[in-house]
């Protein structure tokens, strides 16, 4: 996985509380079977329009922001399904940092496992970087060494995440090689759980 | 005497491998559901590692969201559906799985064949890589549901990188009135404590109403936690569950020392929960849902609510673009709204309990002329078992399809979606925009009452119905 420690970039706002999983990443594009290529149907039925072509009043077909890559958005983002397939879409796009006031469980943690940093802001914050983009192409950086985003007009706030969530994005961990490592104590577990050993 | 632990608790307990410094603490998994959507890029990751699954016998699949309805004999048109489900077939050959393929007598949703084929247990851990994994609380199970990444780490190591989740009592006073089913009880809580009210914990169901629950209903109630935004849903074993396992396929072979074991899992009195929510059973009401998410929900009784006298101005921005999207105006009859398609089916109502409510209201009318509408069991043997009752006559001389197991058009993966703007009554468990079809428009309703609004062509209330048996 690839290592996560500061990134900058263009916020794209996405004004909308509840966005689940099959806006983000629709249904009909969960039939492949490899891990990449999701991002040109990522948000697609918001995206495009019935002929195919890129609906101009949806926020992310902007064109200054082509190229963003932290994606700011309302209350619960990400719930509804399991699917991976929808962080796979989004870092496919080309975000590296969801912000959002709350997120869906498992939504939150598979952005983990593919080197995406959610990052949980007070509503107030949030509707502050909501205002501050408005203007035009708005940038911030987010640095997870420090804990702490900020854009270069004054804004600055520390965020919390779990310590080993932190350090597996920094090091960019294998989960399983790292699980391995405990492999004694899983049988160990299964010995004295009465689970037949192989 | 020591501290009072709840179920979450006592199973949490039993299944920590280790808690290393600074980690996330590793949980044994008991039982792993696999199906076709969710699993092929984990066994591709195992192949890639040169990694083997460790515990093939606990770990069980099945091809069910993209599988045809229709006649099975022939080959599967769509051939991206027809590749994935080839490719689950090889990576349980390849990796030893347990696979119950398209042509078993036991294939179905991953969800309805679980309990019923008695792999599912009170005290286990069980994941699947799909979000109503939750449905196995139902049976004192902690059960939940992670993402392809989670699934390779599973296959590969048995165990899971968890924090506990925080704990949530719903308790549900008193009676349901006569009528009202668990899909309306679940319903009703989603409404009450939103769809992020549990958001990081896992919820116990607890109280008379819970308790007088069947073993099925239960499951209906557990399955929606995930729309309540919680990680899984779960209910204490007791006889009912007890009673439903015994003699399943998979029960243990020494059943009444299980029972003795399963026994100790119940929540003890006076013990800790993060949190507490009482509600009462006679406050419930037939709910239909207006909108697009599962906690925009109200009565039969009563009228599509008007953006304006929301609280907040997000939830009056959902609103307003759910009533947008969902073609309705405010204040509009719920009774009013017409229908054109019905689905009965999805791991929330598929099961025997199900389309024997569904076919008891359907018996003697006629599907409104209106309205297409189809019955899709939840698994092979729900299917034969209604066969043998004579439900699949009493729906099709009423006028409805009849098909073979699957998730069908709770998601519409394969052929049965919704058409733009067509309006279904449906008992499955999200009304996102587009879920059952790009611009189709989901109510979610229990299954009498999907049965109900198929015959009059709107909604109707179950209440009055005009049973004719
Ligand atoms: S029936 Fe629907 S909700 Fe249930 S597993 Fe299938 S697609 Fe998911």
């Amino acid at each position: 996985m690839e290592p996560f420690t500061i990134h900058t970039g263009v916020v794209a706002a996405l004004d909308r509380a509840n966005v689940d999983t099959d806006q983000i990443i629709p249904k009909q594009f969960l039939k492949r079977i490899e891990r990449t290529g999701f991002g040109e149907f990522l948000f697609f039925d918001w995206r495009f329009l019935p002929d195919g072509s890129p609906d101009p009043a949806f926020e992310l077909n902007a064109p200054e922001l082509a190229g963003a890559s932290i994606l700011l958005a309302r209350r619960n983002f990400g719930c509804g399904s399991s699917r991976e397939h929808a962080p796979w879409a989004l870092g496919d796009y080309g975000f590296r940092v969801v912000i959002a006031p709350t997120f869906a469980d498992i939504f939150y943690s598979n952005c983990f496992q593919n080197g995406i940093l959610p990052i949980r802001l007070d509503e107030a914050d949030v509707d502050e970087l909501f205002r501050r983009s408005q203007a035009g192409p708005y940038r911030l950086t987010v640095d997870l060494t420090t804990q702490t985003i900020r854009d270069d007009a004054g804004f600055s706030r520390p965020f919390e995440i779990d310590a080993f969530r932190r350090r597996s994005l920094l090091e960019g961990l294998d989960a399983i090689g790292l699980t391995l490592q405990h492999e004694a104590a899983i049988d160990e577990w299964e010995r004295s759980h009465g689970v037949a050993q192989a | 005497m020591s501290t009072p632990r709840s179920l979450l608790d006592k199973i949490w307990d039993q299944h920590v491998v280790c808690a290393p410094d600074g980690e996330q603490p590793l949980i044994y998994i008991d039982l792993h559901l696999v199906h076709e959507v969710t699993s092929p890029q984990a066994f591709e990751g195992l192949r890639l590692a040169g990694r083997k699954v460790r515990r093939p016998e606990r770990t069980f699949a099945t091809p069910d969201h993209n599988v045809p309805t229709t006649d099975r004999r022939l080959p599967i048109a769509d051939p991206i559906s027809r590749q994935q489900i080839d490719t689950l077939r090889n990576n349980c050959r390849e990796f030893g799985v347990r696979l119950f393929d398209l042509d078993d007598a036991d294939q179905g949703i991953v969800h309805v064949i679980g309990p019923e084929m008695g792999l599912t247990q009170p005290g286990m851990t069980i994941v699947c890589g799909d979000s109503h994994t939750a449905t196995h609380g139902a049976l004192g199970a902690l059960a939940f549901g992670i993402g392809t990444s989670e699934v390779e780490h599973v296959l590969a190591t048995q165990t899971l990188r968890q924090s506990k989740p925080k704990s949530l009592e719903l308790r549900v006073d008193g009676e349901l009135a006569p009528g009202i089913t668990a899909k309306d009880l679940v319903l009703y809580l989603i409404g009450k404590i939103s769809t992020e009210g549990g958001t990081g914990s896992v919820i116990e169901y607890t109280g008379p109403v819970i308790r007088r629950l069947s073993m099925e209903q239960r499951m209906t109630v557990c399955n929606m936690s995930i729309e309540a935004g919680a990680r899984a849903g779960m209910i204490a074993p007791d006889a009912t569950t007890f009673d439903y396992l015994r003699g399943r396929d998979f029960a243990p072979k020494d059943f009444d020392a299980a029972v003795a074991r399963w026994k100790q899992l119940a929540s003890d009195p006076g013990c800790h929960y993060d949190r507490v929510e009482i509600f009462n059973g006679g406050d419930v009401v037939p709910q239909v849902t207006w909108g697009t998410n599962p906690a925009q929900v109200v009565g039969v009784d009563t009228t599509v609510p008007d953006p304006a006298s929301l609280e907040t101005a997000a939830d009056r921005d959902s609103a307003t673009r759910a009533l947008d999207y969902m073609g309705l105006a405010a204040g509009t009859k719920i009774v009013d709204i017409p229908l054109d398609r019905v689905f009965i089916g999805s791991c929330t109502n598929s099961r025997i309990e199900d389309l024997r409510e569904a076919a008891r209201v359907v018996r003697g009318h006629r599907v409104s002329s209106n309205v297409n509408a189809m019955v899709v069991p939840g698994s092979g043997r729900v299917k034969r078992q209604a066969e043998a009752e004579g439900l699949d006559r009493i729906f099709v001389e009423a006028g409805f399809e009849w098909r073979e197991a699957g998730c069908s058009m709770c998601l519409g993966m394969n052929p049965d979606t919704l058409s733009v703007g067509e309006r279904c009554a449906s008992t499955s468990n999200r009304n996102f925009e587009g879920r059952q079809g790009k611009g189709g428009r989901t109510h979610l309703v229990s299954p009498s009452m999907a049965a109900a609004a198929a015959i009059t062509g709107h909604f109707t209330d179950i209440r009055g119905w005009n049973y004719q048996d």
